[in-house]
C-alpha cells in the first residue's frame, strides 16, 4: 500500500546545528503513528517541515502520492502544536469558525461542523464564552475540536493530553482511534512512553537530528528484549544461578517473584525443563519485555540530549 | 488572498466592538477641544505683570518707554538695587548715562528672572524710545511722532502667493495651524496604532497561536492581514473624529449669542465687503468668528485631506510593519519590547522635532530632504503641504515624497515579514540585532 506521508532524506538546519539531518520515514494510510524523541532533538523542526511551516533544507516530503505542497494541502493537514494557543478575548464560537476560515472551509460549512463537533463533546454553552474563562483542559478540547474540524486526512497532535484529567483524556483518546477507523492518518508526538504503548502502532525515535529507531512497537520490543524472565514460585530461594542463566534482583513486594537473566543462546524451553527437573513449584514464567521507556532512556541517554536543548534556536 | 481577508476581518472588527475604541473615538476630539480651549485661557490668564523701576541718571528715557499690559516702567527717585523690592517692584532697570552717541549696556535685575520673550520686549521698547529721543533731536516733534506711530498701525500685511496668473490670499497663521495640527496627528497615531500592531503581534505569540495559523496561512499574510486590519481602523477613526469635531463646531456656532450669528451671516452675504460703517458696526468678535470661517472656506480642503490620508496611510505601513518586525522577536518579557522599540520610536520622534522646525521655515533644503526621506516625511510633508501647493510645495516635490514613502513602505515591509517570519515561531532566546539583521537578510 502506498503510504500517506513519504518523507526522504529531511535536513533542516539552523545557524548552529543540524536540527533535522537526514531522515527518512513512511506513515502508512490509517495508522497511528508515534513521533518520540527528547526536548530539542528535532520533533517539532520535523512537524513544522510536514505542516509547511518551514521548508525543508533538503530531502523531500511525499503526500498521498504526490510531492507535498504547502500552500495546496494546508487543507489536509490537522496540526495541534504543543504549545498550543488561542486568542484569550475572543469568544470561543467566533474563534473555531476564523480557525476553520482559514483552514478553508467556507463559513456555513465550518459552522455545521462546529456545531456537531460542539455537540459531541457537549460544549455547545461554550459559545459566547472568551478562552480566558476556560480551564486548561477545556482549551485543550477546543484546540483539538479545531485542529479536526475541516477532517483533515493527516491529523498531527503534539502532546494532546497534557493538562487532561483522565475522563477526558480517554474522550479525546477514543476520538482519536474513531478518527484512524475512519481512515484519517494520526501523527503523535509525546514523552509519554506508556501512551505511545498503548495507541500507536508503528513509532520512530529521533535523537539528534537523526532517526535511531523505527519500527511496530511490537517489533521494536522484540528487537531490544534482554531476555529477562520472571519466575513465580512458593520457594523462591531454591532459583539460583547456572550456566542457563543468572538471577537479578528479587522483588521486594512479592516475595515470591524472581527475575532472571538468560545466558547467551539459551532457549526459554530449556529454563523451564531445568526448572521443572529442580522441582521447584512454579506458579508462572513469562518473559518481560522492556517497556518503550526503557528502551527510550536506554538510547537516548549518554548522548548530548540535555546540553543541546539549551542551544536550540 | 481570501484569507488574507478572512484575517484583516477579525482583526478589524475585533477592535472596532472593543468599548475601548469607543471611548477613544468620543474623547479624543473632546480632549482635543479642551486642550485647545484650556490654553488660550491659560495663555490670556496667565501673563504676568511687571512692575519696572527704571533708575535713568540724565532723564533720557523718562516718559519715552511705552507702557504696556504687562510691563509697567515708573520712575522712582528713591529706588536703588538694594530696595526695590521692597518698595514693591517686580525688577529694576539701571540705565546708563545715555547721551546717544556711544554705546552703553543698561542692566536688569530682577527678583524673579525674567523670560526671554520679556526681555526681547524691553529691550525692544529701549530701542524704539532711544529712537524717538535722536528724532525729536533732529526736530520732530513729539505730536508729529505719534501721529506717525498710530498711522503705522493703520496699514496690515496682506500676504499673496502668485500661482501663475492667479493669486490668492495667504495666510501662513492658518498654513501653521493646519500644518502642525496634522503634523501632530499623524505623530499620535503613529504611536498609537504602530504599537497596536506591536501588542497584537506579541499576543500571537505568547499565546502561541501564531503557531496554529501560520500552519494554515503563510506568516507573511498573517502579518499584512494584521496591519492592514489595524490601519482600517485607524481610518475608521479619523472618520469618526472629523464626524465628531464637526458636529461639535455646528453645536458651538450655535451656542453663540443671537447677535454675533446675525453679523457673522451678514458678512458671509456681502462677502466680507461690508463697508467702513457696516465693518465698525460688527463687534470684534464677530469679526473674528467671520475671519476663521473665512480662511477656513478659501483652504485647499479636499487636497489636505486626501494628502493626510495617504501620508498617514503610508507613514503607518512603514512604520506598523516595523513594529511587526519588534514584535515578533520579542518573548514573554514586556521590557525586551520597551528597549527593542527605541530605534523605531527614535525617528518618529525626531521627525517630530523636525516638523516643528519646517513649520517655521517650509522652503529650507532641510524641510525638502525631511519630506522626500519616508522616515520623515509623512509628518514634515504635511506640515509643508498645508502652505500651498504648488506654490510651497511644487508637484514633483510632493510625486518623489509619495514616491519615497511607497517605496520605503514595501522595503520596510518586505524586510520586516523575514525577520517576522523566523521570530514569531521562537522561544527563549533573546534576539540580538545581529541576528535580526541577518535573518532579513538570508536568502529565500
Amino acid at each position: 500500500m502506498e503510504p500517506l506521508l513519504k518523507l526522504s532524506h529531511l535536513v533542516k538546519h539552523y545557524a548552529t546545528q543540524k536540527a533535522v539531518d537526514d531522515i527518512s520515514f513512511d506513515i502508512q494510510k490509517g495508522s497511528i503513528f508515534g513521533l518520540l524523541g527528547p526536548n530539542g532533538a528535532g520533533k517539532t523542526t520535523l512537524l513544522r517541515m510536514i505542516t509547511g511551516i518551514f521548508y525543508p533544507d533538503g530531502g523531500t516530503i511525499h503526500l498521498d502520492g504526490k510531492h507535498f505542497d504547502p500552500l495546496l494541502d494546508i487543507r489536509e493537514i490537522g496540526y495541534m502544536p504543543e504549545e498550543r494557543g488561542l486568542y484569550k478575548k475572543m469568544k470561543i464560537g467566533e474563534q473555531a469558525l476564523y480557525l476553520a476560515q482559514l483552514r478553508g472551509l467556507s463559513k456555513a460549512e465550518a459552522m455545521e461542523r462546529i456545531k456537531y463537533w460542539f455537540e459531541k463533546f457537549e460544549m455547545q454553552s461554550w459559545w459566547n464564552k472568551k478562552v480566558e474563562d476556560l480551564s486548561k483542559g477545556m482549551s485543550q478540547k477546543l484546540q483539538f475540536v479545531i485542529t479536526v474540524l475541516h477532517e483533515p486526512k493527516l491529523i498531527i497532535l503534539d502532546e494532546p493530553f497534557s493538562g487532561l484529567d483522565p475522563l477526558n483524556a480517554n474522550l479525546i483518546k477514543d476520538e482519536i482511534y474513531a478518527l484512524a477507523k475512519k481512515g484519517a492518518t494520526i501523527i503523535f508526538s509525546t514523552h509519554r512512553m506508556e501512551q505511545v504503548e498503548e495507541i500507536c502502532d508503528h513509532i520512530v525515535l529521533v535523537n539528534l537530528g537523526k532517526k535511531i529507531l523505527d519500527g511496530t512497537v511490537a517489533d521494536i520490543k522484540q528487537q531490544y528484549k534482554e531476555h529477562i524472565f520472571a519466575i513465580e514460585t512458593t520457594h523462591p530461594q531454591l532459583v539460583k544461578d547456572n550456566t542457563l542463566f543468572t538471577v537479578l534482583e528479587k522483588e521486594e513486594k512479592n516475595a515470591q517473584k524472581v527475575f532472571i537473566k538468560l545466558s547467551q543462546t539459551v532457549a526459554s524451553n530449556d529454563v523451564l525443563k531445568y526448572l521443572i527437573e529442580q522441582q521447584i513449584p512454579i506458579i508462572s514464567y513469562n518473559e518481560v519485555l522492556p517497556s518503550l521507556n526503557d528502551i527510550f532512556i536506554q538510547l537516548v541517554e549518554d548522548t548530548h540530549a540535555k546540553a543541546r536543548a539549551f542551544q536550540h534556536i | 488572498m481570501h484569507k488574507i481577508w478572512i484575517i484583516i476581518q477579525r482583526e478589524y472588527t475585533s477592535r472596532v466592538k472593543n468599548k475601548r475604541f469607543l471611548i477613544v473615538t468620543f474623547l479624543v476630539p473632546l480632549l482635543m477641544v479642551g486642550l485647545i480651549v484650556g490654553s488660550a485661557y491659560f495663555s490670556f490668564k496667565g501673563t504676568e505683570e511687571r512692575k519696572i523701576a527704571v533708575v535713568d541718571p540724565n532723564g533720557f528715557f523718562k516718559d519715552k518707554l511705552k507702557n504696556s499690559k504687562q510691563l509697567k516702567f515708573e520712575f522712582p527717585t528713591d529706588v536703588d538695587t538694594s530696595n526695590y523690592k521692597e518698595k514693591g517692584y517686580s525688577d529694576i532697570l539701571l540705565m546708563p548715562i545715555f547721551d546717544g552717541e556711544r554705546k552703553a549696556d543698561y542692566i536688569l535685575r530682577s527678583k524673579k528672572s525674567m523670560g526671554f520673550t520679556l526681555q526681547e520686549k524691553i529691550s525692544s521698547k529701549i530701542n524704539a524710545a532711544i529712537e524717538d529721543q535722536m528724532l525729536e533731536k533732529a526736530g520732530i516733534q513729539q505730536i508729529v511722532l505719534d501721529s506717525i506711530h498710530a498711522s503705522a498701525q493703520i496699514a496690515e500685511l496682506k500676504a499673496y502667493e502668485d500661482e501663475g496668473k492667479k493669486s490668492k490670499e495667504s495666510n501662513a497663521a492658518l498654513a501653521m495651524g493646519i500644518g502642525y495640527a496634522s503634523g501632530l496627528l499623524i505623530y499620535i497615531t503613529m504611536f498609537i496604532y504602530g504599537t497596536m500592531v506591536l501588542r497584537g503581534v506579541m499576543e500571537e505569540k505568547t499565546n502561541r497561536i501564531a503557531e496554529v495559523i501560520v500552519s494554515s496561512v503563510k506568516p507573511f499574510e498573517l502579518m499584512l492581514g494584521k496591519i492592514i486590519g489595524i490601519g482600517a481602523v485607524g481610518l475608521t477613526q479619523f472618520l469618526m473624529w472629523i464626524i465628531v469635531v464637526i458636529t461639535l463646531t455646528g453645536i458651538g456656532m450655535g451656542m453663540l449669542p443671537d447677535d454675533i450669528q446675525n453679523q457673522v451671516q451678514q458678512m458671509q452675504q456681502s462677502n466680507g465687503q461690508m463697508g467702513a460703517a457696516g465693518l465698525a458696526q460688527a463687534s470684534e468678535s464677530a469679526k473674528n468668528v467671520y475671519a476663521i470661517q473665512h480662511t477656513l472656506a478659501t483652504t485647499n480642503w479636499p487636497l489636505i485631506i486626501g494628502c493626510f490620508l495617504f501620508y498617514f496611510l503610508g507613514g503607518f505601513l512603514f512604520y506598523a510593519s516595523l513594529f511587526a518586525a519588534i514584535g515578533s522577536v520579542v518573548n514573554e518579557d514586556p521590557q525586551d519590547a520597551q528597549s527593542l522599540m527605541f530605534p523605531i520610536t527614535m525617528p518618529i520622534i525626531f521627525s517630530y522635532i523636525i516638523t516643528n522646525v519646517v513649520i517655521q521655515n517650509p522652503n529650507t533644503p532641510m524641510a525638502f530632504w525631511a519630506s522626500v526621506i519616508p522616515f520623515s516625511s509623512p509628518m514634515v510633508m504635511m506640515a509643508r503641504i498645508s502652505y500651498g501647493v504648488p506654490t510651497t510645495v511644487p508637484y514633483w516635490e510632493l510625486a518623489l515624497s509619495m514616491g519615497t514613502l511607497i517605496g520605503g513602505f514595501l522595503f520596510t515591509t518586505w524586510l520586516s515579514a523575514k525577520i517576522y517570519r523566523t521570530g514569531i515561531l521562537m522561544y527563549g532566546k533573546k534576539v540580538t540585532w545581529k541576528e535580526m539583521i541577518k535573518w532579513a537578510f538570508a536568502k529565500s
